[in-house]
């Protein structure tokens, strides 16, 4: 439980409640959601339509497995994506929404369901990628042209680290564990890189992922030397505090790094499209919504249901806009969705939604310290990691 | 005592220990030899999900678990002898690792570098966390009696801390530019990332540990000093003997049972040492036997958890908490024998 984001979600639901009345709520409804600003809005709507108790949390993802198994489930409704929802559809823990659609849901749209074998199983609130930002005074001073590309990154980086304007010239979310795996999954499928062979086995340790080895090694020196503790909201402060002039980032973070009440450098930073591999760019696209819980009583999930609706209403869009890649009705792509568009408009591929990927994602999170604190070569680190994937997936029943 | 009157007592006890202790401890024991998998089918299964331009639908083979009639997931448990152990140490590498002569091959295994880490971080607080908890005990010994109450009273904060509190408080004060950090760079005139190699970590690991702990050493030792018999102090006294040799002969003998008793609690706590590698981020760089345990337990995108490994690395951690405590038991049990 994370009593600052309850405290926040409070606060906002004061402000919230005044602009958007019209969504009493009677039943008790608990959700449990990730922690960023597109989070913080929506359940601070809920919360203002009463009765609704919101945990907002980094890790939510290792909780609600467990939570939605029981009966009643813990929760109501959770926050999903592509990646965590795939234990949650095959435990069957997840309420086929359709009926409740129907009967509340005239306000959405179309394209905002998640459909698997046709029933409706997830409720889409934004799309979400990765993408550059960079601070356009800094780039423009030095005369750099905004980067494409991976190696144009580095170079411009490198430009940046020698006039030393900022204290490092970029932040990357390598914090060891889920992030860092992250941003070797990313740059794999930039290289065009295929994680498995037909029959499921591994195949990162080639040409493709050594290369993406070596340009984690460049990015290394031109950041903070902590780097494996930092994570997305790490890497939105530097940017906010004026610490770093480039990252490639989140785009639910574009809001915040230009949002004068939190960023030193608001207005000064530029979104543009995700950066290119060797093949297309090292970005991954993900939706990010809610799911209702099966087991709970059918007033809970109508009560739910309705707060999901509410919580995307046209007006709180508009009144948002620019925090997130809405994908409800109301949203008018501005300058701070430029990145994620052209992200998406580019050739960036969907995280893959299957279950041999979260394997492989846990064993390249234990895997890739190693390599960035020089304790392994880039050939030994894949390779031990193959292995790794192999012996937890045969444990698991996923390999033979 | 009679026999009947013996068992009356000791009766709940025993009953107590077979529940929380012998049962949990057979139950991994049985996990450790055991896999328990879903059972999967292969289904073609359509998917549509909002893209950023529009909905995209695609139809791929996927892996599902077959669930049963209740609608959980149908599972099947085999036996598979030591091969989680095997899996947890990784022998092939060992031995290659031993061939080749190569520490740095040894540490690149996660099982032995956790070893050399969790057996470091025992053994070298050990005599520290002794040592600071005998100076506290005779600092406040002598100091003032009107003093003493809030003198022990500060002096046990930091044991009363939640550890993992505890340890979060420090990293921020050497995070980034964390207040300590910050100073040091200003006193040092250079900059300086606590959190960038894996020294400047265990050091600040070492240090918590001892930090944390001390207070309870020193309880004890306070405590035992409060029984020391004066006529041998004085004693000693008349005879010449220096501060330190009244320390040496009279007073450390007779606290020494106390030593082996905190010798023996701090190596079983040291060695499943957990919250500092929570605490500061260290995984990246070392980690503990508890903390690969907690890795094996941990969720992965799968929703799966490896029960049997992370129970084979508990069993393994419960050997080596063993063999550890088996030095100072045995002394214990020979001047037991002597007396």
């Amino acid at each position: 439980m994370k009593p600052r984001h309850i405290l926040l979600a409070g606060a906002m639901a004061m402000s919230a409640s005044m602009a958007f009345a019209d969504c009493t709520n009677t039943v008790p409804v608990k959700t449990i959601s990730n922690a960023f600003p597109a989070y913080e809005i929506m359940t601070g709507v809920m919360a203002g339509c009463g009765n609704v108790e919101s945990e907002l949390d980094k890790d939510h993802r290792l909780k609600i497995v467990d939570a939605f198994s029981a009966n009643p489930s813990l929760y109501s409704m959770t926050s999903l994506t592509n990646s965590t929802s795939v234990p949650m559809i095959d435990a069957d823990l997840l309420r086929p929404l359709d009926d409740l659609i129907a009967a509340h849901g005239s306000d959405l749209n179309p394209n905002q369901f998640i459909e698997i074998d046709g029933k409706t199983m997830a409720v889409a609130a934004f799309a979400n990628t990765q993408h550059l930002m960079y601070r356009e005074d800094i780039l423009s001073d030095l005369g750099i042209a905004v980067p494409t590309t991976w190696d144009e990154y580095i170079a411009a980086a490198e430009k940046i680290q020698a006039a030393g304007v900022v204290d490092y010239p970029i932040g990357h979310y390598m914090k060891d564990g889920w992030n860092l795996a992250f941003v070797f999954v990313n740059h794999y499928l930039g290289e065009g890189g295929e994680f498995f062979n037909a029959d499921w086995t591994p195949s990162i340790n080639n040409e493709k992922g050594v290369a993406v080895l070596e340009r984690m090694a460049k990015l290394a020196p031109l950041m903070d030397p902590e780097y494996l503790v930092s994570d997305t909201t790490f890497v939105t402060k530097q940017m906010q505090q004026g610490k770093i002039a480039m990252a490639n980032l989140w785009a639910s973070r574009a809001g915040a790094v230009n949002d004068p009440a939190e960023s030193t450098v608001a207005g000064k930073v530029v979104m543009a499209a995700g950066l290119r591999g060797a093949e297309r760019i090292a970005s991954t696209i993900w939706w990010d919504g809610w799911a209702i819980a099966k087991n709970i009583s059918d007033e809970e999930a109508a009560a739910a249901m309705k707060l999901i609706v509410a919580s995307m209403a046209e007006d709180v869009i508009q009144a948002n806009n620019d925090d997130a890649i809405w994908l409800a009705k109301g949203f008018v792509p501005g300058a701070a969705a430029k990145g994620a568009f052209d992200t998406a408009a580019g050739d960036a591929v969907p995280y893959p939604m299957n279950k041999y990927i979260g394997s492989m994602h846990s064993a390249l999170g234990s895997g890739l310290a190693a390599f960035m604190t020089g304790d392994k070569d880039a050939a030994t680190t894949l390779a031990d990691i193959e292995a790794a994937y192999v012996s937890d997936a045969k444990e698991k029943g996923l390999l033979k | 005592m009679k026999k009947k009157t013996f068992a009356i007592f000791v009766g709940p006890s025993v009953f107590m220990m077979v529940l929380f202790i012998a049962a949990p401890l057979l139950s991994i024991f049985w996990l450790s030899v055991h896999v328990t998998q879903p059972v999967y089918e292969q289904v073609e299964v359509e998917t549509c999900t909002p893209g950023l331009l529009g909905s995209v639908c695609t139809t791929e083979l996927k892996t599902r678990p077959l669930l049963d009639e209740s609608g959980r997931i149908l599972t099947q448990t085999t036996f598979v002898g030591l091969q989680s152990y095997r899996n947890v140490i990784e022998p092939e590498k060992l031995r290659s690792a031993i061939a080749n002569g190569s520490w740095r091959e040894l540490m690149n295994i996660r099982f032995w570098s956790a070893l050399r880490f969790t057996l470091v971080f025992t053994i070298l607080t050990l005599p520290l966390v002794l040592g600071t908890g005998l100076l506290i005990a005779l600092a406040v010994n002598n100091t003032l009696q009107r003093i003493k109450g809030p003198v022990i009273f500060v002096s046990l904060l930091p044991f009363i801390i939640t550890p993992v509190i505890g340890a979060l408080s420090i990293r921020w004060l050497f995070i980034g530019d964390g207040i300590l950090t910050a100073g040091l760079e200003w006193w040092l005139d250079r900059d300086i990332a606590m959190f960038a190699q894996a020294w400047t970590i265990e050091l600040m690991m070492y240090m918590y540990r001892v930090w944390h702990v001390a207070p309870f050493a020193f309880v004890v030792f306070y405590a035992g000093l409060q029984t020391v018999n004066n006529d041998a102090v004085e004693a000693a006294i008349i005879d010449g003997a220096t501060r330190w040799q009244r320390l040496r002969y009279v007073i450390i003998p007779h606290l020494m049972p106390l030593v082996i008793f905190l010798t023996l609690i701090h190596l079983m706590d040291a060695y499943r040492v957990f919250e500092e590698i929570v605490g500061f981020s260290a995984s990246a760089y070392v980690i503990s036997l508890q903390w690969l345990t907690y890795e094996f337990l941990l969720q992965d995108g799968t929703g799966a958890r490896a029960i049997s490994r992370a129970s084979a690395s508990a069993i393994l951690t419960m050997i080596g908490v063993a063999v550890l405590l088996g030095l100072p038991l045995r002394r214990v049990w020979r001047e037991r024998k002597g007396s």
